[in-house]
């Protein structure tokens, strides 16, 4: 079958079981099988670290959505990834309390570090880099996240001694 | 009645309207972008800002959006504070941050909301320096053009096409600055009423593609007044012609027919009017087969010679005008008139009128459809045999939103907040057909059934209605949804070519009105004038009856009619041998013409005028938008001149279009408002005929000048009170003389609520058209029997015709777009006698058929009743599929895929084509 021939069949099974019992978990709870788009989307993008179009497909006919239905979900939220991403993506504030605080400095530096800017991954694949707006940590200041890890009272000898056995860094 | 103020003026405005919508009825322009007639208000857009003060004193206010605040009585509002007008004006700006400066080559130019908008709010100078975004656009079919980069998200299109039309392959992505309208990928929009995007969106994203190949501006069209003859709905267009074509169809308001929406066949399915395949000269079959071209006159008097004394019949036509039909009958006598069905379809059809007739339900306009609160479908496909109704149907099952959005106190045009109260509770459809429907989304039942099987259901709840439950459990409960309704509707028609089914519809109507319910009838018939010609013929003589006695036939007269539609080949073949000289007259090449002695070139629906009935009995008329090349006559022409020329004391004595109307009114009761129609040849609105061609209409006297230097003469319209001219008003006239919709400012479509009488109310002067059908007394009883019709043998299927939007009906089947969106013809088998057959969708199935085989490609249905296989009608390859016959099938193991691109499902859904780019701004 070619690509297109795959869109309108069925494609629940490119869902592994565990994803399937996770979403079912969330179905439980609500009326509308659509409305459980952003868990189901959420699930799928935590076993996979994106949601490509094929994912998208499958979620969408689990979920007796159209796959424009739940595209306009999936790209409405910025920590849905549509495109794939490194193994830890990071996600930097950039917001009015860090950008009093230096932010700007620091994400320099980041950059400059990992030899990538806003949107681009490591040629290693360890980092995504992703601007954010506010973490909810301003007393900390400046902050970013890595992965889960949300790291604060950021400075250039911290983003050093993070990243210091970087490989990718001057990569690309 | 509350009274506002708005700028010191004290308006008195409809209770719970709001501002956006109060001012535009009193004509104060205030701009809006978001908000639309039929679809109400989200406040997505800001444009529509004023200012609203506290009280009198309050000389502050406060910016509110106009289409978002109810008018309250004493409310007192400004459009031209200050803070309102920069605004309204900073908003503009915004949108314009993004939006390219290409309106020189943007399709909506000289038509475009936009354009309109940012002059009315006066904003001229950019400011704005910085790189504008630039978007990736969709290959979207071949109708719809896609250009993203000029999108202002006002979410006009998403909502239109998901939440009015109920499409769900196009939907707004992503978020903040760069919103996106389109699809998941690439590939042809699913929905039958795509075009509407090329009206609704404001800007030019959307555009008409086919116009796109020849180009002209809305400022350079002639246009006029005319009536789609795509299906029997008789939605009113604006059909625009330049040099000698037919270039694009738009949307002309009705506010009892199509409002303001049209589907695809009816917006793209004129294409066939610029075809090679017209024919420009008469035909002289010459003895070896081949044509030789004759004038007019010529043509007439060789068919005057050959009938003057000798014995003339005639086969009329359920896609010609009412005017030609009456015309050919009256020569002929009713006698050796063959109304131009096939038997089974004039047996079917006839019914319908006869019912129609005498009913005491009342047969619907689509307004009236959309009032209903419980709909009962017995038979049909109607988004693919009376697509507008479906659309209107569409809109019929959100009255229960309606209804809760009452109890909450939210006014009905607050369309974000009722779609999310109501979310899935829809008034009740029931669904009863052989096969799955496109409307199978949103009814709340479904019942699988043969035709017969259909009538019998039909008259269970018909009883059920009266009183009598039957042991049908299913037909009891529907009964009750119906009888738990007002205005419950029952929607069938001539799919089937089943009197029972038609018959059983007729009984519930009935019954429910009976029950003292506002009992609506609406039957779908097959084609322009399937229902005009019914009713002008009452029973008439079969086409198979007349070729029984062809021999006795001197001459036959064949009316905009392509037999090998209707007739078996072996009748043609009989025809052919009975020596009978054939007189055919039509407006497209086809096989049948290919064995006439005669061929007379008749004008399209585009270059002629005529009445046509739609199934709602309403009389509509149309209006020639150019005149007829070559040699080309409307076919009521023709139908004056050779009986004039053969002496018809009668037809000799009329010259004028009006007088044929009249005449045809005078015929019978039933058609005595055809006058009423549509103001005579002598009506001038201020003095003035109508102008088809706007004032700013460019390059009159050098059109043709690679013909000839001098400016040529505008043609004379001696039949109707508009001119094929500049020079004339388009203003204050009657509707059904409106060719096209412009005001002062107002250049785009929205134009048209300056025609209208209150915003999206009837347009000044009345709805066009005159309904020929009211309710009468009669109670109707199904007769259907409970005896088993047929006797199935094993292994064989009942064939059940799937009408398609693009590809079933003959004339516009043969424009480019319409014939790549039909496909191939192809037989649509239930998953499980799939898998009995070892096929799946696009393996090949051989079809045998009264001794025939076919083999025909594999579509798979999710819904089938026992025995039913289904089968593409109308489409070439399977004309001699009779409705409701047997046929046995047999996997085709010789079968090559034909498309492996063109998957499955309902609509096609087709990659773009290899060489397709994907901007057409590279
Ligand atoms: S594409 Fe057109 S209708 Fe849709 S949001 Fe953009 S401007 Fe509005
Ligand atoms: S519903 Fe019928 S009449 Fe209306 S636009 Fe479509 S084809 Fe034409
Ligand atoms: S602004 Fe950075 S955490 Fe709030
Ligand atoms: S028209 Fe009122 S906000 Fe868009």
């Amino acid at each position: 079958m070619n690509d297109a021939q795959m869109i309108q069949t069925d494609r629940t099974g490119l869902l592994t079981q565990e994803e399937i019992r996770q979403i079912d978990a969330e179905l439980a709870h609500i009326p509308y099988k659509s409305g459980a788009a952003i868990d189901a989307l959420k699930i799928v993008q935590a076993h996979r670290g994106w949601v490509s179009d094929e994912s998208l497909q499958a979620i969408a006919s689990y979920l007796e959505m159209s796959a424009e239905e739940l595209e306009g979900v999936a790209t409405f939220y910025n920590l849905i990834y549509r495109r794939p991403v490194g193994e830890k993506v990071i996600l930097f504030c950039d917001s009015v309390s860090c950008w009093i605080c230096g932010c700007d400095k620091i994400k320099a530096k980041v950059s400059e570090k990992l030899g990538i800017d806003y949107g681009q991954t490591t040629a290693d694949n360890h980092y995504t880099l992703l601007p954010v707006p506010c973490l909810g940590a301003c007393d900390r200041a400046p902050v970013m996240m890595i992965g889960d890890d949300l790291v604060t009272h950021l400075d250039e000898e911290k983003i050093d001694q993070l990243f210091s056995d970087n490989q990718s860094g001057g990569d690309q | 009645m509350p009274t506002i103020y708005v700028d010191g003026q004290q308006l008195s405005v409809k209770e719970g309207e709001n501002i956006l919508e109060a001012c535009l009825n009193a004509g104060i322009d205030l701009p809006y972008f978001c908000w639309h007639p039929a679809m109400g208000s989200i406040g997505s857009c800001r444009q529509c800002a004023v200012v609203q003060y506290q009280n009198e004193e309050d000389t502050n206010g406060r910016i509110v959006m106009g289409c978002m605040t109810p008018v309250t009585e004493g409310a007192r509002f400004s459009l031209s504070a200050d803070k309102g007008t920069e605004f309204r004006e900073a908003v503009i700006e915004s949108l314009m941050l993004n939006h390219p400066h290409d309106c020189p080559v943007c399709a909506e130019g000289g038509e475009c909301h936009l354009q309109d908008m940012t002059v009315m709010v006066g904003h001229r100078d950019r400011r704005y320096k910085g790189l504008k975004n630039t978007y990736r656009n969709q290959y979207l079919g071949p109708l719809i053009s896609h250009e993203m980069n000029r999108c202002i998200t006002c979410y006009r299109c998403e909502r239109y096409y998901s939440d009015y039309a109920g499409g769900t392959d196009l939907s707004a992505q992503a978020s903040h600055d760069h919103v996106y309208f389109g699809r998941h990928e690439a590939g042809v929009l699913e929905s039958e009423f795509s075009g509407n995007l090329v009206e609704v969106c404001p800007t030019g994203v959307f555009t008409d593609k086919p116009l796109l190949k020849h180009y002209s501006r809305k400022w350079d069209l002639q246009s006029a007044p005319s009536i789609c003859t795509g299906c029997a709905v008789g939605c009113n267009i604006a059909p625009g012609e330049r040099y000698g074509k037919l270039k694009r169809v738009h949307n002309r308001f009705n506010h009892e027919v199509n409002g303001y929406f049209l589907c695809d066949r009816g917006r793209f399915g004129s294409g066939y009017v610029n075809s090679p395949l017209r024919l420009d000269y008469a035909g002289l079959r010459k003895l070896d087969g081949s044509f030789q071209a004759i004038h007019q006159q010529a043509a007439v008097d060789t068919a005057a010679e050959w009938i003057k004394g000798k014995k003339v019949a005639a086969i009329g036509s359920p896609r010609a005008s009412l005017e030609a039909n009456y015309l050919l009958r009256e020569w002929v006598g009713k006698e050796n008139f063959a109304a131009g069905f096939s038997d089974r379809e004039g047996q079917v059809v006839h019914q319908i009128a006869a019912i129609l007739k005498t009913t005491n339900a009342l047969c619907p306009s689509i307004k009236q459809m959309e009032a209903a609160d419980a709909i009962l479908i017995l038979g049909e496909d109607v988004t693919h045999t009376a697509p507008r109704v479906a659309l209107g149907l569409r809109q019929a099952v959100r009255n229960k939103a309606h209804q809760l959005a009452e109890q909450a106190g939210l006014p009905k045009w607050q369309d974000a907040a009722v779609r999310n109260l109501a979310q899935d509770q829809r008034s009740p459809m029931i669904i009863v057909s052989p096969l799955d429907t496109r409307l199978d989304d949103i009814a709340s039942e479904l019942v699988s059934l043969g035709a017969d099987d259909i009538a019998l259901f039909g008259s269970a709840v018909a009883q059920a209605i009266a009183g009598q439950p039957s042991d049908n459990s299913m037909a009891n409960r529907v009964a009750e949804l119906l009888k738990e309704a007002e205005r419950p509707l029952i929607v069938s028609g001539s799919s089937l070519l089943n009197n029972a089914v038609v018959e059983s519809a007729a009984a519930i109507a009935s019954a429910l009105k009976d029950s003292d319910r506002q009992a609506m009838l609406s039957y779908c018939v097959p084609e322009a004038n399937s229902l005009g010609v019914a009713l002008l013929t009452e029973e008439s003589e079969s086409i198979a009856g007349l070729i029984a006695r062809a021999s006795e036939i001197d001459v036959l007269v064949i009316l905009e009619n392509d037999l090998q539609r209707r007739i078996s080949p072996s009748q043609i073949d009989q025809l052919r041998s009975a020596g009978a000289k054939l007189i055919g007259l039509d407006v497209l090449e086809n096989e049948l013409l290919s064995i006439c002695d005669l061929v007379l070139p008749a004008a399209s629906y585009a270059e002629a005028e005529g009445t046509l009935v739609s199934s709602e009995g309403r009389a509509q008329r149309y209006y020639p938008v150019f005149t007829p090349a070559a040699e080309r006559m409307p076919s009521w022409k023709w139908l004056l001149d050779l009986p004039t020329a053969c002496g018809h004391s009668e037809i000799s004595k009329l010259t004028h279009f009006d007088q044929i109307v009249e005449a045809c009114a005078a015929s019978c009761e039933l058609f005595r408002p055809l006058t009423k129609v549509a103001p005579d040849q002598g009506f001038r609105s201020h003095g003035l005929k109508i102008a088809r061609k706007t004032h700013r209409y460019s390059g009159r006297t050098a059109i043709n000048a690679n013909l000839s230097v001098h400016e040529p003469q505008q043609p004379i319209d001696h039949e109707s009170p508009l001119t094929f001219s500049m020079e004339g008003i388009n203003r204050d006239q009657p509707a059904s003389l409106t060719p096209f919709y412009w005001s002062p400012g107002w250049n785009s479509n929205q134009s048209l609520q300056k025609f209208q009488a209150e915003v999206d109310g009837p347009l000044r002067g009345g709805s066009a058209g005159q309904r020929l059908l009211e309710p009468q007394t009669e109670t109707f009883k199904s007769t259907a029997s409970t005896t088993n019709h047929f006797k199935m043998q094993p292994s064989q299927w009942q064939l059940v015709p799937i009408y398609r939007v693009h590809g079933s009906e003959e004339l516009s089947a043969v424009t480019e777009e319409i014939s790549e969106l039909a496909g191939e013809a192809f037989i649509a088998l239930g998953a499980v006698v799939a898998e009995k057959l070892g096929v799946g969708e696009g393996d090949g199935v051989i079809v045998s058929h009264f001794g025939d085989d076919q083999s025909l490609e594999v579509k798979i249905l999710t819904r089938v009743a026992k025995n039913c296989i289904g089968y593409s009608a109308g489409y070439a390859q399977t004309l001699d599929f009779r409705v409701g016959s047997f046929a046995t099938l047999a996997k085709d193991p010789q079968w090559q895929r034909r498309t492996p691109q063109l998957i499955a499902t309902d609509g096609g859904n087709k990659r773009p084509p290899n060489d397709w780019q994907e901007s057409l701004h590279v």
